[in-house]
C-alpha cells in the first residue's frame, strides 16, 4: 500500500494531499462531451457537464465483474453440488446460503420463492463490492492508468463508494416493494395504507404527510447508508495513504476495523431488503 | 457525486443477476441441502432402529441362554436319575443272578446227595445180602429174595 501510494505521489506528482484524495474520488466517466461527440471525461468539470446520460465505466464495470464473479462461483458450486460430504468451497457456499435462508425464514412471513435468492444476490454482491475497499487504494487506479497510458485518468474500483451503484440497488428494491405491495394488496390497498394510516380516514392529509416520507425514506436510507459507510472508509484509506511510512500500521488497523463494516453493511442491506419486502407482503 | 445513467445500468444488472440466481444458483444448492438433511434424518432413524433391534436381540439372547441353562440342568438331572436307575437295575439283576446261581448249585448238591444216598443204600443192600449169606452160609436165591431185599434197601 505504502509503496504504491508513494510511487503514485512521485510519478503522478500531485500538487497537494487534497488533490491526491480528490483525484482518487473521481470516476472514469463516459458520455457526450461539450462538442457533441461521445468519449471519456478528462476532468471533474467535463464529467459534470455530461449530465445524467453518462455512465461511470469504472464502478459499473467492477460491479458487473463482481456480480459475475459471484454468480459464476456459486453456479459452478451448485452444478457440482452433492448431498454427501461437502468439499471446502461447497462448505463455504452452503454456510452463506444457510445464513441467508435463516435470515429469510425468521424475517419474512410471506410465501415468495424470489426473496431468498434475491437476498443471497444482494448479500454476496454487496459484500464483494465492499471487499474491493480492502485492495490497497492505489493499485487498481495505477493498473488502469498504466493500461490507458495516461497517468491522470480517474479510476475508482470500489463500486459501493459510488452513490449511483447503491442507489441502483435501493431503487431496484424500491421497485420490488411497490410491485409486491400492489400485487398482494392491490393498488387500492397499497394507496390506502399510505392514506388511511395511522389516524384513520378523517386525518387523510396528516396520514399522507407522515406515511409518504416514511415510505420514500426507505430507498434513500438504504442507498445512503451503504454509500456513506463505504465512502467514509475509502476517504480514510486515502488520507492514511498520505502519511508516508506511518501509513503501514494505520492501514492495517483501519483495514481490520473495516472488515467489520464491509460484512455488516452487506448484511444490513440484505436484512432491510427482507424486512421491507416482508412489510410489502403484509396486510394491515 | 453526480447521479447519472449508471443507476439504470445497476438496476438492470441487479434484476438480471437476481433472476439468474433464482433460476440457476439457488435451487440446486437448496435441493442438495434438503437432500442431505433427509439423508441425515434417515441415518439417525436407522441408527435408532438398529440400537433398538440390538437391545431386543440382546434380550432374546439372554432369554435363550436362561432357557438353555434350565433345560441343560433338567437334562443333567434326568441323566443322573437314569444313571442311578441303571445302577439299581444292574444291582438287582446281579443279585437275582447270584440267587439263581446259588439255587442251581444247591439243587445240584441236593441231587448229588440223593444220588450218593441211593448208591449207598444199594451198596448197603448188597453188603447186607452178602452179610446174610455169610451168616447163613448158604447162598440165597437172589431171585427169591429180591423183593425182600429191595424192600430192605428202600427202608434204609
Amino acid at each position: 500500500m505504502a509503496e504504491a501510494a508513494e510511487l503514485m505521489e512521485e510519478s503522478a506528482g500531485y500538487a497537494s494531499g487534497g488533490e491526491y484524495v480528490l483525484h482518487h474520488l473521481g470516476f472514469l466517466t463516459f458520455g457526450k462531451t461539450h462538442d457533441g461527440h461521445w468519449g471519456f471525461a478528462h476532468t471533474e468539470e467535463e464529467a459534470a457537464d455530461m449530465g445524467f446520460w453518462s455512465i461511470h465505466v469504472d464502478t459499473m464495470g467492477f460491479s458487473l465483474l463482481l456480480g459475475l464473479l459471484f454468480l459464476g462461483l456459486f453456479r459452478s458450486v451448485s452444478k457440482k453440488m452433492t448431498s454427501g460430504v461437502p468439499g471446502g468451497l461447497q462448505n463455504a457456499v452452503e454456510m452463506i446460503v444457510e445464513m441467508v435462508q435463516n435470515s429469510v425464514k425468521t424475517s419474512f412471513q410471506g410465501n415468495n420463492a424470489f426473496i431468498a435468492p434475491l437476498a443471497l444476490t444482494i448479500f454476496c454482491w454487496i459484500f464483494l463490492m465492499n471487499l474491493m475497499d480492502l485492495v490497497p487504494v492505489d493499485i487498481i487506479p495505477l493498473i488502469a492508468q498504466t493500461i490507458a497510458g495516461d497517468s491522470h485518468i480517474f479510476f475508482k474500483s470500489v463500486p459501493t463508494t459510488d452513490v449511483n451503484i447503491t442507489a441502483g440497488f435501493s431503487l431496484a428494491v424500491f421497485i420490488l416493494i411497490i410491485y409486491y405491495s400492489i400485487k398482494i394488496k392491490g393498488l387500492g390497498g397499497f394507496l390506502g395504507e399510505l392514506a388511511f394510516h395511522p389516524f384513520g380516514k378523517a386525518a387523510l392529509p396528516l396520514n399522507l404527510v407522515m406515511e409518504v416520507p416514511a415510505f420514500l425514506a426507505k430507498p434513500v436510507s438504504l442507498a445512503l447508508r451503504l454509500f456513506g459507510n463505504l465512502f467514509a472508509g475509502e476517504v480514510i484509506f486515502l488520507v492514511i495513504a498520505l502519511l508516508g511510512w506511518y501509513q503501514l500500521p494505520l492501514h492495517f488497523v483501519w483495514a481490520v476495523f473495516h472488515i467489520l463494516v464491509i460484512v455488516l453493511q452487506a448484511y444490513l442491506f440484505m436484512m432491510l431488503t427482507i424486512v421491507y419486502l416482508n412489510q410489502a407482503h403484509q396486510h394491515h | 457525486m453526480n447521479l447519472n445513467a449508471t443507476i439504470f445500468g445497476q438496476i438492470f444488472a441487479f434484476f438480471v443477476f437476481a433472476w439468474f440466481c433464482m433460476n440457476y444458483v439457488w435451487p440446486p444448492i437448496v435441493k442438495a441441502l434438503e437432500e442431505r438433511q433427509k439423508r441425515i434424518a434417515d441415518g439417525l432413524e436407522a441408527a435408532g432402529r438398529a440400537s433398538k433391534d440390538l437391545e431386543l436381540a440382546q434380550e432374546r439372547a439372554a432369554e435363550m441362554l436362561k432357557e438353555a441353562k434350565t433345560s441343560s440342568a433338567g437334562i443333567i438331572d434326568q441323566a443322573n436319575k437314569r444313571a442311578n436307575q441303571i445302577i439299581d437295575e444292574a444291582k438287582e439283576k446281579a443279585r437275582e443272578e447270584g440267587n439263581r446261581l446259588k439255587a442251581g448249585a444247591q439243587a445240584e448238591i441236593e441231587q448229588q446227595l440223593n444220588q450218593a444216598r441211593e448208591q449207598l443204600r444199594q451198596q448197603v443192600a448188597v453188603l447186607a445180602v452178602a452179610g446174610a449169606e455169610k451168616i447163613l452160609e448158604s447162598s440165597v436165591d437172589a431171585k427169591a429174595h429180591e423183593e425182600m431185599l429191595s424192600r430192605l434197601a428202600s427202608s434204609l
